[in-house]
């Protein structure tokens, strides 16, 4: 049994709300969940689940109502708990008046790294992140992408053994979503333990060793990613094109849509290859068959709407 | 969090002691020389920026601190205090308290003031024109010249302007016509500083008008031991040598305390005195040797 | 390893160095000391001493203005920006981050006063063409100055950790009149009869900053030396009440929950 990077013990957080402050919203439930080291792990949930509530209770920017945690053994109020963990938070914002690299920098003296070997980290993160032609900019001309990296820079220059991203990919074009892929592979690769979390299904799918699905401040399932969301094929999808003097059959055409000649029909999983026998026949060329996938938000609707019938929203009175 | 619940009280006491010792420091330094950059009150009133009566009360302020402190150090001089009230009548012409005070304090002579009946006299004028309507500033004006500057014709001429208005006390026409027959006497010296001391709230006012009300009635209880004293020579040929043979005499009767209860003594040559412990100040032109 | 508030103070400073803001304020604080050297022509005789009086109210003044500007944003910035998020997330602890803060801009006052002081020193040289001993009493009361602004510096720090700049603003220009006029204060509980005025009066003397203490322009004017005792004093005094504010924000600081 490898040793536990993060333990979470019903961790709980309540916010006071309304003009008197009276009412408690609880944001966080009794959360209460494991990561071992080396694992990477991805928190999921819908936007307000309380995934960044948690983020920032585990790095003592909020303080719990109840409950603990520890990171590889250290208590989270410990401040040597930090010299051994990175963080990314979500849409960072950093000193405008610094470039990348003096930020980086000052950060790294918190460490306590000799002026070589900052200068050398420094140098080395920033071109691992891409940024080493900005190195030099001052960060109020950094654009949001740009922001993001640095965030991930100055979150793993230290080589700390647990990395927590909150929601790495935001704000990044298709490229920039790819390289925080790989960085974050990469650092899987190196034996950390990856704490992230992200609204994004597909990414939690390829990056994750386990999952904890997170729903309006409770904990609705951890598993791996393949136990946690059933693979619920609801049909296949068909992407085809068809030559322009040919006509579809009536019945693809009342369910097909199409851009120009290019046409998207969504099928039964029994009806596929007589579909796709009635498409050879009118010489259709076929771009792609895929299966759909329920999306996170269905996913997560599927999870709510299931919970309504049972529980009432949370809604605690305080005397 | 337990820590500084513990250490704050304890630094305000550290603190609070320090804050003794530099206030020992600062005086002995005479740190409190109040430097008065801006003496011209016309300029003061033009930066006011509309904040006269604002100015004027931290200015009245300073005043009565300035006298304050001064007057508890022994050999202390009382230069700004002219400024500061100009300063305070021209930003507030209204402000009587200020007029009253300047004429009671700046015409005291040293230690007590600077002894500047004339500029208090200047002061008061100054509160006259801008209020022709308060009555009290001649009841001011007339103290002025009957107590310090003694002159009697002014005085009276000051109580009897002031007598003029309708509101005015009686008491401003009678001293009109006493001023003007009796005006060196200690009864109407005695007069005027009752009225002051009646007429005004001002602690610091009354408490100096009690002062030389004291004083003055202790020089009327000696003038007339000395007019006993000298009966006395003429009965028995010699002056007396204490209180007691004049009592035993049956020269004198009631009590022969001063205003603060300490006994009269007899001197030399039947001139009666003050107990030297006495804590009452006779004003100098009240002295025992003015009794002959 | 360099301590951690030295390495908050350093960065700190940096951001004000870069802040253009406060270069406006020293050119004003320089061209009060030249217009000083004006005035001075006017006033025959003792233009030395009108010189040192407006000189040095204009650095206490600029100086004074520069710690509220400044100090009030120290915290409540990088709450706003958020850019505690990823500070606070490195081996630092909460109080170290505040004394750093303080640090930083203790640091900034001190090269800005340090620079106006000069500017003064070359508008008396300029007036009068040789220092006396007694100017001496000139440095005394910028470390006064100094010492004021320290106290002044930790009262906006400490409400910047809880309410918004303008707030803060007021709250610290609040104080710090009152402490100016602290022996008015005094003088109420000394002057009224009344005994419960007289001992809340007496209390808020005691525990209100007394800015007071710190006023020796004008023996610097007139170059009248400074007792030892009190400059011992005085610099214990400002220590003792910045590590009071200090501990207090840090109790503040250390709990609050950052948005």
């Amino acid at each position: 049994m490898a040793n536990p990077a993060i333990e979470i013990e019903r961790l709980t957080k309540d916010y006071p709300v309304g003009f008197w402050r009276k009412k408690m919203r609880r944001s966080l439930d009794h959360l209460t969940l494991q990561v071992d080291e080396g694992e990477s792990f991805g928190f999921l949930g819908p936007n307000g689940a309380g995934k960044t509530t948690t983020m920032k209770l585990l790095m003592g920017l909020i303080f719990p109502t109840s409950g603990t945690a520890r990171v590889r053994g250290r208590s989270i109020n410990d401040v040597r708990m930090h010299r051994e963990i990175g963080y990314m938070p979500e849409q960072p914002y950093f000193y405008d008046y610094l470039t990348a690299r003096e930020l980086l920098e000052y950060f790294a003296r918190f460490f306590g790294f000799n002026a070589t070997e900052r200068s050398e980290r420094v140098t080395r993160f920033l071109a691992l992140v891409g940024l080493a032609g900005a190195a030099d900019v001052q960060l109020r001309k950094f654009s949001k992408g740009m922001l993001q990296r640095v965030g991930i820079a100055q979150a793993i220059l230290h080589d700390p053994h647990v990395v927590f991203l909150d929601e790495p990919m935001s704000g990044l074009d298709p490229v920039g979503r790819r390289e925080v892929r790989d960085i974050i592979l990469d650092l899987k690769r190196q034996g950390r333990t990856i704490f992230f979390s992200t609204h994004i299904l597909s990414d939690a799918e390829m990056l994750c060793d386990r999952v904890a699905v997170l729903v309006e401040g409770k904990l609705r399932g951890i598993g791996s990613p393949g136990e946690i969301m059933s693979v619920e094929v609801h049909g296949m999808e068909i992407l085809f094109e068809v030559p322009k003097e040919q006509t579809l059959p009536p019945n693809i055409v009342a369910r097909a849509k199409n851009i120009g000649n290019r046409y998207r029909i969504e099928v039964a999983e029994e009806e596929l290859y007589a579909v796709l026998e009635q498409l050879r026949a009118c010489e259709g060329r076929i771009l792609s068959v895929a299966p759909l996938r329920p999306s996170l938000e269905d996913y997560f609707f599927n999870l709510v709407g299931r919970q309504k019938a049972v529980v009432l929203p949370t809604e605690v009175g305080v005397q | 969090m337990l820590l500084a619940l513990v250490a704050l009280p304890l630094l305000f006491v550290l603190c609070a002691a320090l804050q003794v010792s530099i206030d020992a420091e600062t005086r002995s330094m005479n740190l409190d020389q109040e430097e008065l950059l801006l003496r011209s009150g016309r300029l003061l009133k033009n930066l006011s920026l509309g904040y006269e009566p604002l100015l004027a009360d931290i200015y009245w302020t300073r005043v009565v601190q300035y006298y304050g402190r001064r007057a508890r150090r022994p050999g202390a001089t009382y230069e700004s205090l002219w400024p500061l009230l100009d300063i305070t009548t021209t930003l507030d012409p209204k402000l009587m308290i200020a007029y009253r005070f300047g004429a009671i304090f700046l015409s005291e002579d040293p230690p007590v003031g600077p002894g500047r009946a004339d500029q208090a006299v200047e002061l008061v004028k100054r509160g006259i024109a801008e209020n022709p309507d308060e009555w009290r500033l001649y009841q001011d004006l007339g103290f002025l010249y009957s107590i310090h500057l003694k002159d009697y014709q002014k005085a009276s001429e000051a109580y009897l302007e002031g007598s003029k208005n309708p509101q005015a006390h009686i008491w401003m026409k009678v001293m009109a016509a006493r001023v003007a027959e009796t005006g060196n006497s200690l009864e109407t010296s005695r007069l005027i500083w009752a009225e002051v001391y009646a007429s005004t709230k001002d602690e610091l006012i009354r408490r100096r008008a009690m002062q030389h009300i004291q004083s003055l009635d202790a020089a009327l209880g000696l003038k007339k031991l000395n007019e006993c004293s000298e009966d006395y020579w003429r009965k028995f040929g010699r002056f007396p040598n204490s209180m007691q043979e004049l009592r035993a005499a049956g020269l004198v009767s009631g009590t022969l305390q001063d205003p603060a209860g300490y006994p009269y003594v007899m001197g030399a040559n039947g001139v009666p005195q003050l107990d030297p412990n006495s804590t009452i100040v006779l004003d100098l032109d009240q002295g025992p040797d003015k009794l002959r | 390893m360099s301590s951690i508030p030295g390495v908050v103070a350093i960065n700190t400073f940096r951001e004000a160095v870069r802040d253009r803001v406060l270069y406006n304020l020293i050119f004003f604080a320089l061209m009060m000391i030249g217009a000083a050297i004006l005035v001075g022509q006017i006033s025959i005789g003792i233009e030395r001493m009108v010189i040192i009086n407006l000189g040095l109210s204009a650095i206490s003044v600029f100086g004074i203005i520069m710690a509220i500007f400044i100090g009030v944003g120290l915290v409540y910035k990088e709450m706003e920006k958020r850019t505690l998020y990823s500070l606070l997330s490195k081996p630092i602890r909460r109080w170290e981050f505040l004394v750093g803060k303080f640090g930083g801009l203790l640091l900034t006052l001190v090269v800005n006063t340090s620079l106006m002081t000069l500017g003064l020193g070359l508008a008396l040289y300029c007036v009068g063409g040789k220092f006396e001993r007694s100017d001496a009493t000139i440095l005394v009361a910028v470390y006064f100055i100094l010492l004021e602004l320290a106290l002044v510096t930790a009262l906006a720090l400490l409400f910047s950790c809880f309410t918004s700049p303008m707030l803060s603003t007021l709250y610290t220009l609040g104080i710090y009149v009152a402490g100016v006029f602290a022996p008015g204060i005094l003088g109420v509980s000394q002057f009224t009869q009344n005994w419960a005025v007289a001992a809340v009066a007496r209390f808020i003397y005691y525990v209100l900053p007394n800015f007071h203490n710190f006023g020796v322009i004008a023996a610097a004017a007139h170059g009248d030396a400074v007792p030892l005792a009190l400059i011992w004093h005085n610099t214990l005094y400002a220590a003792l009440y910045v590590i009071l504010i200090l501990v207090a924000a840090s109790a503040v600081f250390s709990g609050r929950n950052l948005k």
